[in-house]
């Protein structure tokens, strides 16, 4: 199972970091849960006889090919913990004739009132804009703040749907594919930002080598089934590339 | 009928069930076809027709002030009931999942514009707000459809991915600025035929361009109605470029200013029509015995000719409307007609798309006397050219193989096979319409509903006038639902078009 001192191994700055997330659970503790269950995608069992527990303060990268059943497990999770994870999810689903401030905002209409929400549709409040620029500098969009989704690049709007789902401000950040349309660099400095933010994660990465660097768990799929759990620690990339072949 | 036949055979294998459509709405049609008394009764049609010509070629205005103020006029009306129509369109819109809305909003778009004015006429008389409450009662059914149908079908993702929020935050940051653009561009449609709509409120007398329009007509001033005419036709075909969004406010205003939606209503009289008038005699007397006999006679005297009337002419108007439409489509289609030509074809199918049905019967009746003929050419040509405009428009993304046949093979081959479900799809949207406009244009004299209808308003039995308008508006309805039930079970394009 999880090793929880491999967290502050990798990363030892990064659970004392948290800007916002509330962080009201212990360690260790199970958040989900799955024992024996079959996911199915659009009726169709995708994934089989699943049997893991994720435990408060592991960060777990799920890998393996595309149509393994990475996203329909990570959909799964999102459903069992609803309203603690921030979402991100492979198809951005931004709105994309909206600013990219409008965008990452949008994180955070379940914690205002619907005459503020509104108000700040037509300008922007102080306060989150301040909020919001800030995260955004750190992704490198600050210059875009005002811009509308749909001209942005497939990367910035990757970004911009990493913004929102960080803005959410939840102790579990649940990212399939989060960084796919980003080149090395700037993944990382992504992948860098959500983990100071959140202290637990599930992220489906097909870059093995980000799976090692930023997670403590490694679970392998193939074919819907869990070939693979293991502690990043225990496992080099070239082992993880037998997945795949 | 020889276009729908060589196509049927042509394609009997691989488009059974659409076939199938188009061979029962053809029988249908030449069966009302042959029931419609469709003959030319004038003695010299070809003697009005030519000064008409000549009143076309030399346009005359008589009176500068009248003629703006109408124009003005015309465009008040529709500024003011677009807006109110909107705004309640709009409210509807958010409620519109629910089957009492989604019934209450088929209800008040299946009465006509010119049925509703004449229920405000008997209560505000020839008023501002009679007209526009008689154009934004139907155009917020309309709308509220059009509005509800389009945020049911915006992409769900952006909304799943929020954590709960509240629905009202939630629609105003993902379902509406996601439908937005569709909004817009349905509205600035819907606007150009509220223009249109407004223009025929003048024949029921209210001070718009159609009221000039009827009596120059009516009264054989050819030239000043075609300078009326042509006014009609720049305003529509100007519209993209006056018709801006930072202009609206000032518009609107400046519609509120020139006609003031202030009326002296007598409200003992309002309240008398609403809850005595149009209550059935017999029911009004306090004879109930004879309420049978009252609908019965309403029944066999009026309504059921009016509805078999109004049958046949819409049936008998679709096939027509589907033959003109497949005769005109390559008028506006890359692949028969290029540059000019095209853009002279394109022309003509517009503006028999600007000039309203409701017009063309008038100026056919004038033609050709009293059959059915005139309203049938004139549902024909007015619906014909839409459907053709788009079905042309549509073919330009077909693109054919570089060795291509040309001329009647190209069409018959490749083009309409492969447009028919386009075709058929957009003919369905325009039967409800044809319907609609059967029903109204008995007005003029047709015997359809809107002819037993008129006669009653006439007459002052407001009470058989709202029945039949009931069932008017019923009729309407069951249209409406069997097109899109037709459109679904054929998997036509069910999404709101701008038609």
């Amino acid at each position: 199972m999880a090793n929880e001192a491999g967290v502050s191994q990798i990363n030892p700055s990064v659970t004392d970091a948290q800007t916002g997330a509330q962080r009201a659970r212990t360690s260790g503790e199970v958040i989900a849960q799955f024992k024996g269950q079959t996911l199915y995608y659009q009726d169709r069992p995708v994934v089989r006889d699943l049997n893991f527990s994720i435990h408060a303060g592991e960060r777990v990268a799920l890998v393996g090919h595309s149509g393994a059943g990475k996203s329909t497990v990570l959909r799964a999770l999102r459903q069992q913990m609803q309203s603690e994870c921030a979402w991100c999810p492979q198809d951005a689903g931004l709105v994309p004739m909206l600013s990219v401030y409008h965008n990452i905002y949008m994180g955070a209409l379940h914690r205002h009132g619907v005459f503020y929400n509104l108000a700040n549709l037509v300008r922007p409040w102080r306060e989150p804009w301040q909020q919001v620029r800030k995260l955004s500098v750190e992704l490198g969009l600050e210059h875009l703040l005002s811009q509308a989704v749909e001209q942005l690049s497939g990367g910035q709007q990757q970004r911009t749907a990493v913004a929102r789902a960080v803005f959410q401000r939840q102790p579990i950040f649940l990212g399939d594919e989060p960084v796919s349309a980003l080149d090395a660099f700037q993944a990382q400095q992504v992948l860098e930002f959500i983990c100071k933010r959140h202290d637990s994660l599930v992220l489906s990465l097909h870059d093995t080598g980000q799976a090692l660097r930023f997670c403590d768990r490694i679970i392998g799929l193939v074919e819907g089934k869990v070939v693979l759990d293991t502690p990043a620690l225990d496992i080099n990339q070239s082992d993880l590339q037998a997945l795949y072949q | 009928m020889s276009i729908s036949s060589a196509h049927e055979f042509h394609y009997r294998t691989a488009l059974g069930p659409l076939s199938r459509t188009a061979a029962l709405l053809t029988l249908v049609g030449v069966m009302a076809l042959l029931l419609a008394d469709i003959e030319i009764i004038s003695p010299e049609p070809g003697l009005e027709l030519t000064r008409m010509g000549l009143g076309l070629l030399s346009p005359r205005i008589p009176d500068q002030y009248v003629f703006v103020e109408a124009l003005l006029n015309t465009l008040s009306f529709a500024f003011q009931a677009m807006a109110l129509a909107t705004l309640i369109g709009f409210l509807l819109s958010l409620v519109y999942r629910l089957a009492v809305v989604r019934a209450f909003c088929a209800f008040i778009r299946g009465i006509h514009e010119l049925f509703w004015a004449l229920i405000f006429l008997q209560v505000m008389g020839l008023s501002t707000l009679t007209g526009v409450l008689a154009l934004a009662i139907p155009y917020a059914g309309i709308l509220a459809k059009i509005f509800g149908e389009l945020f049911e079908e915006v992409s769900p993702q952006p909304r799943n991915n929020l954590l709960v929020a509240d629905h009202i935050s939630a629609f105003f940051y993902t379902t509406l600025p996601l439908a937005w653009r569709s909004l817009c561009a349905y509205c600035s449609y819907r606007f150009e035929c509220m223009v249109r709509s407004s223009v025929i409120l003048g024949f029921v007398g209210l001070p718009t361009l159609g009221f000039y329009l009827e009596s120059a007509l009516r009264e054989g001033r050819y030239q000043e109605g075609a300078a009326l005419l042509y006014v009609l036709l720049l305003l529509i075909a100007t519209l993209r470029f006056w018709l801006r969004r930072a202009l609206l406010p000032v518009y609107l205003l400046a519609a509120f200013l020139l006609l003031p939606p202030v009326v002296e209503v007598s409200w003992d009289g309002a309240w008398r029509f609403f809850t005595v008038d149009i209550v059935p005699a017999p029911l009004r007397n306090n004879s109930q015995a004879q309420l049978w006999s009252w609908l019965t006679l309403l029944w066999q005297q009026q309504l059921q000719p009016g509805v078999i009337n109004t049958l046949i002419l819409g049936m008998a108007a679709l096939l027509v409307t589907a033959m003109f439409a497949l005769l005109c489509f390559p008028l506006n289609s890359p692949h028969f007609v290029r540059g000019w030509s095209r853009r002279f074809g394109d022309a003509f199918l517009i503006i028999g798309r600007t000039l309203p049905e409701y017009l063309l019967a008038f100026v056919g009746l004038i033609v050709l006397g009293p059959s059915m003929l005139p309203a049938l050419l004139a549902l024909a040509l007015h619906n014909g050219t839409i459907v053709a405009h788009l079905v042309g428009r549509f073919s330009e993304s077909l693109s054919l193989r570089q060795d291509a046949v040309r001329g009647v093979n190209l069409y018959f081959y490749e083009v309409l096979p492969r447009m028919f479900r386009q075709f058929l799809a957009l003919l369905l949207y325009r039967w409800e319409v044809i319907m609609r406009e059967s029903a109204i244009l008995g007005m003029l004299g047709f015997a359809t509903l809107g002819f037993y209808i008129d006669s009653a308003f006439e007459e002052f039995r407001f009470d058989r006038a709202a029945l039949l308008i009931i069932c008017s508006a019923l009729l309407n309805m069951l249209a409406d639902a069997l097109a899109r039930y037709w459109r679904r079970r054929l998997h036509l394009n069910t999404t709101p078009e701008t038609l």
